[in-house]
């Protein structure tokens, strides 16, 4: 971090901070440790915890502090990674936040957004400034909370709800910028990404994930119209380096999904990496990973910013193993391409690579009223769960699946709107949990799940832990060798990424799954 | 959720009547807006409004089929026959004036009046046929934004000949099962895109985008558990994971252990895993060819 940007950062926090705030702006710039102030638990995404007090030799001994549950009736299902700041988890499902002390697991407060008819498929949590927390509605507004009392602050429209967006995304707070993207395919939407006024909710900038007229990139459409409704949402929260003010975020697919007959060429900027400035919303540069995507691989996937050597250097870089099956590696000053590896051997879609590194589609891959087979599946070799780095092995470790699916064209009009095509799962060849080696994309060591397995949501610390889930299970491994060291079961599948910090000196690991919350500490023998 | 047959009757008329009105029609002339749509759709238009859709989307049946080629013949010249515009007009299945319409109330009086400064003339309509094409332009968008109800295109494509001879040759398929045993009277059961799906993964879950429910596990995986003692124990796999092996032995009595690393030996039999082993084997015309083979075996 050079001076100059902390107090750029500092300065633009200071109006709206007054003493007594729950989050103190520069947590967001440390590692955390008595805290979890964002959605990767720091800008980095590495979602990893330089926490040691729980730790290969004792995580044996890990055991429950405590176990509750939120919210009534059916269908609640906390896909948020909870905040910590100051003693208090917040957290959300869709319509609805909670706030609970995070020694008890007690409810302190519970809002409740009004009934509407917006898509339920998710919510990703919340982003806290100072006391105020932020979160998306399904029906396409940013809502501000008083972290204190869950009392509603604010509402404004960040999208037209009539135009089925779907609003997942975690809000994430970069100075005095509250940046969040949008999901939704289901109608050809433009897509974007936004920044907005932590104490008013009003627009600061707005940048359109597809080219409009006059503007570089749109020569990969066939006209202003088909980017113009290209979609390419950003529905997972991206990195940031404050170093070099550049904030990352991964686009989501083009539309039509599943057919491209009127969307001939790259379709940029849908299913890239690009980095942004968080102060004017100006791209720096992108690099996509799939161009022209007929298969729903969004790269809206998580995004590791890696400090390390590469070919001999120190070099700033960025990692992401994407929806498509491929492990990118790009140096995130420049977006210069540096690695691109399959991570699962079952790939089909590729004829080869281009000389930037990319995938080169293959035509006879593109979905067909009769059907193609094509591995992966839609859901993807990986998807958004958490992915973590950890630095002490050099090992990204993600969740993978050696799926496939039939994609079929269902719309073979000239002008097909919406998804325009479906997909069929065929089968798959397995899931494994991979640890890449961040500078070649192989993997070190897998473990194959005996049964079931994918994606899950990973969490490492430099306690030389790394800790996932495979179906009801949850599992520390040994980060260097996959070893198991622990595991306990629990009421469901893990639905969102783990944290963890310490509260007056004892470090907790929390977890939700479904509509429950889980926390484990090292129970130590009474003396 | 309803299963769609492929052979739509209101979809096929109304691509007969879309080929009237198109057929002499003059080559569109530059709209106003330059940002309206570059050719003229609609010419290998395809109907997307299935039953689920008009069912989904709370439209009268009667109604959609009375109001879609009043719609073609009223409107489709300068909007296409299926309402996804032209450089005369603007598409209709994703405008905000219909995704914001509800019951015609802001649809209904720009057909009625038409829209003069923008050059759309008033058309001479009934109010019930101004209230029908509102209704079916409803389910266009209803049905292009919800891909649950979407109709599968023709899946029987291959060649039965070749499929037979893969079926017996090359993909081993006969090594398990028999065109006038197991499978005899497959073709009539299914049509040919489920039973591509069902032959391709016979387990499937309800997965993917299309997934439209599982069918039931064909036959159960077996195992063979392996104690340290030495006796061994055989039945329907129940469950397994990395900490747990559990089965159902022949007598019906349930058994159930802890796992920990090679102890005890377990060893799973899938009789379906030669499906998966395909799935790197096969082509996409292979695919189609066993398909249309199967859907031969009446």
């Amino acid at each position: 971090m050079n001076r100059h940007s902390i107090i750029a950062i500092t300065l633009t926090l200071l109006p709206g901070m007054l003493a007594g705030q729950l989050l103190d702006p520069k947590k967001l710039l440390e590692k955390p440790t008595d805290t979890w102030p964002t959605y990767n638990g720091d800008y980095s995404g590495r979602r990893h915890s330089s926490l040691t007090q729980i730790n290969a030799s004792n995580v044996h001994a890990l055991s429950t502090a405590w176990v509750n549950r939120y919210g009534s009736g059916p269908g609640i299902s906390i896909k948020s990674t909870p905040l910590m700041v100051n003693g208090v988890l917040y957290f959300t499902a869709p319509n609805h936040v909670w706030a609970a002390d995070a020694h008890t697991g007690r409810e302190l407060w519970h809002y409740q957004y009004p009934a509407n008819t917006g898509s339920t498929i998710g919510n990703r949590g919340v982003g806290i400034y100072g006391n105020w927390l932020f979160f998306e509605s399904p029906d396409s507004h940013l809502v501000s909370l008083d972290a204190r009392t869950g009392k509603e602050r604010w509402k404004v429209e960040i999208a037209d709800p009539k135009l089925d967006y779907t609003s997942t995304v975690a809000p994430m707070i970069i100075g005095n910028h509250v940046v969040l993207g949008i999901g939704g395919d289901h109608i050809d939407n433009p897509g974007f990404v936004q920044s907005r006024d932590p104490e008013t909710g009003a627009l600061q900038w707005k940048w359109y994930t597809t080219p409009r007229k006059g503007e570089p990139g749109i020569e990969t459409w066939p006209d202003e119209y088909a980017s113009a409704h290209g979609t390419g949402q950003a529905w997972i929260p991206g990195s940031y380096d404050p170093e070099l003010n550049l904030y990352y975020v991964g686009t989501g697919n083009p539309n039509p999904v599943m057919a491209d007959q009127s969307r001939k060429g790259d379709n940029l900027y849908t299913c890239s990496i690009v980095a942004l400035n968080p102060d004017t919303g100006k791209m720096v540069w992108y690099y996509q990973v799939s161009p022209h995507d007929t298969h729903d691989w969004d790269a809206s996937v998580p995004l590791i910013l890696i400090d390390g050597e590469y070919n001999g250097k120190p070099r700033k870089m960025i990692a992401q193993a994407s929806r498509n099956g491929y492990y990118f590696l790009l140096d995130r000053a420049t977006g210069e391409h540096l690695v691109t590896e399959p991570y699962i051997d079952t790939l089909n879609w590729a004829k080869n690579l281009n000389a930037k590194g990319q995938p080169v589609y293959d035509p006879a891959k593109t979905p067909k009223p009769d059907g193609v087979l094509v591995s992966p599946a839609s859901n993807g070799a990986t998807n958004w769960p958490a992915q973590t780095f950890d630095p002490a092995t050099g090992l990204l470790f993600v969740g993978t699946n050696r799926s496939y699916s039939m994609y079929y064209l269902t719309d073979s009009d000239d002008h097909p709107e919406g998804w325009a095509g479906l997909d069929t799962q065929a089968g798959s060849d397995g899931a494994a949990l991979l640890a890449l080696n961040y500078k070649t994309g192989k993997p070190v060591w897998k473990h194959e799940w005996p049964n079931g397995g994918g994606p899950s949501h990973m969490l490492s610390t430099d306690g030389r832990l790394l800790f996932t889930s495979n179906g009801t299970n949850f599992i520390a491994f040994a980060p260097a060798t996959g070893k198991i060291l622990w595991h306990t079961g629990l009421t469901g599948p893990v639905t969102a990424g783990p944290i963890t910090y310490t509260l007056e000196g004892k470090q907790y690991l929390v977890l939700a799954s479904a509509d429950t919350l889980y926390s484990f500490t090292i129970n130590e023998p009474v003396k | 959720m309803e299963r769609i047959s492929c052979h739509y009757p209101v979809a096929a008329a109304l691509l007969l009547a879309v080929g009237a009105p198109l057929a002499g029609q003059l080559p569109p002339k530059p709209g106003p807006d330059a940002t309206s749509l570059p050719s003229t759709p609609g010419t290998k238009a395809t109907i997307t409004g299935s039953p689920a859709a008009i069912a989904a989307s709370k439209q009268d049946p009667a109604a959609v089929a009375r109001g879609g080629p009043l719609f073609v013949a009223k409107c489709g010249g300068c909007h296409g026959a299926t309402a996804k515009g032209t450089n005369r007009a603007p598409d209709l299945v994703r405008s905000l004036l219909m995704l914001n319409d509800e019951k015609g109330l802001l649809v209904g009086p720009v057909i009625r009046n038409g829209r003069p400064d923008k050059g759309m003339p008033k058309v001479d309509l009934t109010e019930d046929q101004i209230s029908d094409i509102v209704a079916w332009l409803h389910v266009q968008t209803y049905a292009a934004d919800h891909r649950g109800t979407y109709l599968f295109l023709d899946a029987l494509t291959g060649d039965a000949k070749k499929g037979e001879s893969y079926f017996n040759g090359a993909g081993g398929c006969n090594k398990c099962h028999s065109a006038t045993g197991d499978l005899k009277g497959i073709g009539a059961k299914y049509d040919a895109h489920d039973l591509q799906g069902r032959w391709l993964q016979p387990r499937r879950a309800a997965g993917g985008r299309g997934g439209r429910g599982a069918a039931p596990a064909a036959s159960a995986s077996t195992v063979t558990v392996t104690l340290k003692s030495g006796q061994v124990l055989t039945g329907s796999l129940e469950r397994l994971d990395d900490f747990n092996v559990a089965l159902r032995d022949a007598a019906g009595d349930y058994h159930s252990f802890e796992r920990n690393g090679d102890s005890p030996k377990v060893e799973v039999k899938d009789p379906l895993r030669a499906h998966v082993e395909l799935l790197r084997k096969l082509t996409d015309t292979d695919i189609h060819n066993v398909t249309a083979y199967l859907e031969t075996l009446k």
